[in-house]
């Protein structure tokens, strides 16, 4: 008989469970908001990630090629593909294809690959690409959303979205009920904005989804959502003319895709449970911080960007203790010294 | 004992895997014929080798001494069969480096003839406690659950620290391995009063068993064994079937709420643990005076033809195992020595058994499944997995940075190796690899730390000699010259000068009677005369020269 000496026989005793197969249940669970997203809005949004993903996988492809690394192996993890759909949904549906190339090679080459590649990220590279064309074209990612109801009687083919809608109107002096009257658009929906609600939903769908298929784990999305419901809340009942109610600000914009898809990242995000949970309250409170005081409508990617500097440091102070250890040693950084001295 | 299931504290972490355990436990144990020859390697325990106590040529009986404990931390080898001692020499043995160690290679004479040292004992639970202890160091007894740790040296920590509970690792968590629990199946009794000569070696009463509640048939044995006997401070505890639960530090949790502390003893927070092979095997020695010379070895996997337990003679080489359970399936195999989860491979199959092999796991091409090593991607599967609560997949990182103070920040030597995160890993990265390497670097860096520290130390040391001796010499110099300096300048008092002087003396005075007159001139002819006076003037006219 031939025996012959193997390093990880281990291997051969375990569980298919791999990188790309987990980019691939993202990928699918995205599916019903998506479909969600092109009943309400048309077929724009399409687009957007078809140029998206053909511009990700390209960059990727020559940037591997460039860094010598095996082209079709990495390729094949998907992980563009998942950075690329997200950044596509963040966009308007009216976005012209230059504004999606130009975000989407920021989000591989920049913020992906500068830093090392799959892995070894600091930030989202989708919340990277989002951020570099909100800042550049305000103009275009304000205006260039399509109406819900565009595509049914159209008075006015584009828009903004309702969050960006109402921030103008309270800035101007108006009260939401005064803004919701005097709409040319509906604002509001069932529970939270118009027609987005049910994109939402159908992302919350997709999250749950992922939940269950244990791709995430509850401590981040459910802190996020949690802080920015309690905060609208408190504000909403303390001033409901000025804040808007904690529904809407769950179900309007980016905030489901964003808890679920975006601020689960797990390169981005820390390792450990506690950590998440920090991390999920922190993007809350930028989220709502921002939404309600900044200068942006939604202030998710800025708020996912925040707390992706703090993951380091999260990381560090979240340590858990480990097993037959005396509680808790990391309660302050200690600066290690260098060996020579 | 209590029928009731008793109160545990479930530890964090590890995963629930496929048992395969059903595969080698419908049969009964099976015995195997004679090899043609034992190899038994001097080193089976954790520890300094045994001292060979034959030499080549000898016929030896079995159960006979043929290497004795070289010190506190070792253990003595007995032989397993009876036969003529061919060699003592270098062998390759059953460790994870392959390396070659020394080994006594017995050729039995197939006569199975007992040496008379072998005595039985009647009444073992009536042998004092310090004695008990003695007769299970000579048996040769060390924990047959893996570490090989001598049993003796175990219970004395025990004894020292006042431990109050005996824990019997009975939760057999590695998938394939069944050897514990066929022997709770076919010998519960025996297990019992081993546990029972145990306690009392320590002089304790109150022994916990832990067991995985899905070892039904096992419990069920072994609660009957249990009724059979009057003891009611032995307790059957059933924990979740969940690896690693029969990991040491994992099963004192489960089983007591207490977390043995990093770095230390379970003597520390007053437990013991054995395993019940080791239980079997001090039932066997005290018992029936038979020293350990063979286990019971699980031999399966998915490349064997019927997998199966066996009781093994020591030295017994593997392939010989391997035919018993029918052959290997393919032509390529894998052998892995213990689970597949922290056994290590081998790369031939005449390897010896010994005293730590409890599985033989034989690994087949066919089940062999590509993987490639992606980035982590840092999704922290690893850290909900790790019953050391520690972050695997940042101990990962500065493996890979060779960052060896950093992870050990991170309490890389708190990991028990268990694999569970390398299970876990979507990007299938050998984890426990990376800190089998960065604990074998750091050790090896500590080893040259404190030689060049005792190289510094000795070169220190050296100087400090050197300027002593200096100092000395220049003391003893001072001192000389002070006391010549104080000498009285008056040299006729000094009597060693004095004598110089003298001497000077006598030889000046030599010198000038040299030109005294020639003596026996008298009666010199003249011609002599003038010849002396010649040569006098000859000599004169030389001197004036």
């Amino acid at each position: 008989m031939n025996v012959e000496k193997t390093t990880n026989l281990n291997n051969r005793f375990k569980p298919h469970k791999s990188v790309t197969a987990m980019m691939l249940v993202v990928l699918v669970t995205l599916v019903p908001g998506v479909a969600s997203y092109l009943y309400f809005f048309g077929l724009g949004m399409i687009l957007n990630i078809i140029v998206a993903c053909i511009t990700a996988l390209a960059a990727e492809a020559l940037i591997l090629w460039w860094r010598k690394k095996p082209v079709v192996f990495y390729l094949k993890d998907c992980s563009a593909l998942v950075t690329a759909v997200l950044l596509a949904l963040c966009l308007p549906s009216l976005a012209p294809w230059w504004l999606t190339v130009i975000a989407t090679l920021f989000a591989i080459v920049i913020a992906k690959h500068l830093y090392g590649g799959l892995g070894h990220n600091i930030f989202n590279p989708a919340m990277i690409g989002y951020v570099v064309i909100i800042i550049s074209f305000p103009q275009i990612m304000s205006t260039q959303w399509l109406n819900p109801d565009a595509t049914k009687a159209i008075d006015s083919y584009t828009a903004a979205t309702p969050l960006d809608n109402i921030k103008t109107e309270l800035d101007r002096g108006q009260t939401i009920s005064e803004v919701t009257e005097a709409s040319p658009t509906l604002l509001f929906g069932e529970f939270g904005a118009y027609s987005w609600e049910w994109v939402n939903l159908a992302f919350l769908l997709g999250g749950i989804a992922l939940l269950y298929l244990r791709i995430i784990r509850w401590h981040i999305p459910l802190m996020m959502l949690g802080t920015i419901f309690l905060i609208a809340a408190v504000f909403h009942y303390y001033d409901s003319d000025n804040y808007l109610p904690p529904l809407f600000h769950l179900f309007s914009g980016g905030t489901i895709l964003a808890a679920f898809y975006i601020a689960t990242d797990p390169v981005t995000s820390p390792n450990t449970r506690l950590g998440h949970i920090y991390f999920g309250i922190g993007i809350g409170i930028y989220t709502y911080v921002i939404r309600t005081w900044g200068g942006y409508p939604d202030g998710i990617a800025f708020a996912v960007l925040l707390m992706n500097m703090k993951t380091p440091i999260l990381d560090y102070v979240t340590q858990p203790r480990a097993f037959g250890h005396p509680k808790k040693r990391h309660t302050h950084i200690t600066h290690k010294k260098d060996s020579q001295d | 004992m209590s029928t009731t299931r008793a109160r545990i504290w479930p530890f964090f972490g590890g995963i629930r895997l496929p048992g395969h355990k059903s595969e080698s436990l419908g049969k009964t144990i099976q015995a195997h014929s004679l090899p043609q020859q034992l190899i038994l390697p001097l080193n089976q325990h954790i520890g300094l080798s045994a001292t060979p106590a034959v030499k080549p040529g000898d016929k030896v009986f079995k159960g006979q001494l043929i290497a004795s404990a070289s010190s506190s931390v070792s253990a003595p080898i007995h032989a397993p069969t009876s036969g003529t001692i061919k060699a003592i020499t270098q062998h390759p043995t059953l460790h994870p480096s392959g390396l070659n160690a020394p080994c006594i290679v017995l050729e039995p004479d197939t006569q199975e003839q007992w040496a008379d040292t072998i005595k039985p004992n009647a009444h073992p639970l009536q042998i004092e406690p310090e004695t008990l202890r003695k007769l299970i160091g000579s048996a040769g007894i060390v924990g047959l659950g893996g570490a090989a740790f001598p049993t003796r040296l175990k219970l004395e920590t025990g004894i020292e620290n006042n431990i109050d509970t005996l824990i019997i690792n009975a939760a057999e968590c590695e998938p394939y391995i069944t050897c514990d629990n066929a022997l709770i199946l076919e010998r519960a009794a025996h297990i019992i009063e081993g546990i029972q000569i145990l306690l009392r070696a320590l002089n304790i009463s109150r022994c916990l068993i832990g067991i995985e509640d899905e070892m039904k048939p096992a419990i069920h044995t072994l609660k009957q064994a249990l009724t059979l006997t009057d003891e009611t401070d032995i307790r059957l505890v059933e924990t979740p079937t969940r690896y690693p639960a029969g990991g040491e530090k994992q099963l004192v949790k489960t089983l007591t709420g207490k977390e043995i502390p990093a770095n230390g003893l379970p003597s520390d927070i007053g437990v013991l643990c054995h395993n019940v092979g080791t239980c079997y095997a001090v039932y066997q020695a005290i018992r029936h005076g038979i020293p350990l010379i063979s286990r019971i070895v699980t031999v399966a996997g998915p490349g064997l033809g019927k997998a199966c337990n066996l009781e093994v003679l020591f030295g017994t080489p593997i392939k010989d195992l391997i035919q018993l359970c029918g052959g290997y399936v393919n032509d390529k195999t894998d052998l892995l020595i213990g689970g597949p989860m922290m056994g290590y491979p081998v790369n031939s199959d005449e390897l010896p058994i010994i005293k730590s092999c409890n599985c033989i796991l034989v690994g087949s091409r066919s089940t062999k499944t590509e993987q490639t090593v992606m980035p982590c991607i840092r999704c922290g599967e690893c850290v909900d997995v790790c019953p050391a609560k520690i972050l695997p997949q940042i101990l990962y990182w500065h493996a890979q940075a060779k960052e060896f103070d950093r992870i050990q920040d991170y309490h890389l030597f708190d990991c028990i190796e268990c694999g569970c995160c390398d299970y876990v890993c979507p990007s299938h990265i050998p984890l426990v690899q990376y800190f089998r390497f960065a604990k074998n670097e750091i050790w090896s860096m500590e080893k040259e730390k404190l030689k060049s520290d005792q190289a510094r130390e000795r070169h220190e040391f050296r100087n400090q000699r050197i300027e002593k001796q200096k100092q000395a010499i220049e003391e003893r110099r001072r001192k000389k010259k002070a006391a010549l300096e104080n000498k009285p300048k008056n040299l006729a008092d000094d009597p060693k000068k004095s004598a110089i002087l003298a001497a000077i003396e006598r030889v000046q005075r030599k010198k000038s009677v040299a030109d005294v007159e020639p003596k026996n001139t008298s009666n010199l002819s003249n011609a002599q005369k003038r010849q002396i006076k010649e040569t006098d003037e000859r000599r004169k006219n030389n001197k004036s020269e």
